[in-house]
């Protein structure tokens, strides 16, 4: 199958750790500038994966992304242990947030970064559990 | 613009970057809220922010901003700084307002994000008033 990775890595993505947050979307970045993809590609690829990463460390305990790239695609996978999103039709409108103080002291939840996400994406699924989690899967293609 | 030009006219103290003073940015880009940032910044751009925190510097980063201007007197904290200085970023301080500070790069020549399109250097904006 010509969708077989030809590279694949996951991330650990720890809740709450500001200070970390976004350093696997730029490690993302760096492993697809190494490749060789094209920077409006890789420029993609790092906006969508960095708010899905934001999203994890804003809202969840835990979480962790992976990075596909097969010969067609680029394919992210954000799985999170956060509360879950009640609406994802609703979270999907620009300027709609449930952000806390602190999240938004923070210079998130201005409510963009899921609508972010699939501007910049082929394809966004979006499969959220209340009190479970979410995962966001996220394909951009070559 | 060089960012030696930015310095200059918003009277900027430098916090990271010394040394790449002369290199240039092509459109400025205000905001405080980063998804903001991702959402409307187009690459090689000055941001122009109040966030103090390292996310500040990390958004330039995913976002390919070359530099940071900290408006209102605000001064970036050790991490933000830290980080900077390892990915070769430059900071710049100002005691100017955001709209003080956007006003004076835009009319000395600093195109806006709106202006530029994709992929090119090449601005075409309406001339500022003379009044500005």
């Amino acid at each position: 199958m010509s969708s077989e990775p030809l590279f694949r890595q996951r991330f650990d993505i720890c809740g709450r750790d500001y200070t970390n947050g976004g350093r696997a979307s730029i490690a993302i970045k760096g492993i697809l500038r190494e490749i060789g993809i094209h920077p409006s590609v890789i420029r993609r690829v790092a906006i969508a994966s960095y708010e899905a990463e934001m999203n994890v460390v804003l809202y969840a305990h835990k979480g962790a992304m992976e990075l596909k790239v097969t010969p067609k695609d680029i394919r992210i996978t954000v799985e999170d242990d956060g509360p879950g999103i009640p609406d994802v039709e609703l979270a999907m409108q620009e300027g709609y947030s449930t952000a806390s103080d602190e999240i938004r002291e923070m210079g998130f939840g201005a409510g963009m970064g899921l609508p972010n996400i699939k501007k910049n994406a082929d394809t966004l699924a979006v499969d959220s559990v209340l009190g479970k989690g979410t995962t966001v899967n996220i394909m951009i293609r070559l | 613009m060089t960012l030696e030009t930015v310095r200059r006219l918003l009277n900027c103290q430098v916090i990271a970057g010394d040394g790449k003073l002369g290199e240039e940015v092509w459109v400025g880009c205000g905001a405080d809220l980063m998804s903001d940032v991702l959402a409307f910044i187009k690459p090689d751009a000055l941001l122009l922010t109040g966030l103090t925190n390292v996310l500040s510097v990390r958004t330039a980063e995913i976002a390919e901003v070359r530099a940071i201007v900290y408006v209102r007197g605000k001064l970036p904290d050790k991490e933000a700084v830290s980080v900077a200085k390892e990915k070769g970023m430059v900071l710049l301080s100002t005691d100017l307002p955001m709209y003080e500070s956007c006003g004076k790069l835009y009319a000395s020549g600093l195109a806006g994000g709106s202006e530029l399109k994709e992929g090119l250097r090449d601005v075409q904006r309406a001339p500022v008033p003379s009044a500005f």
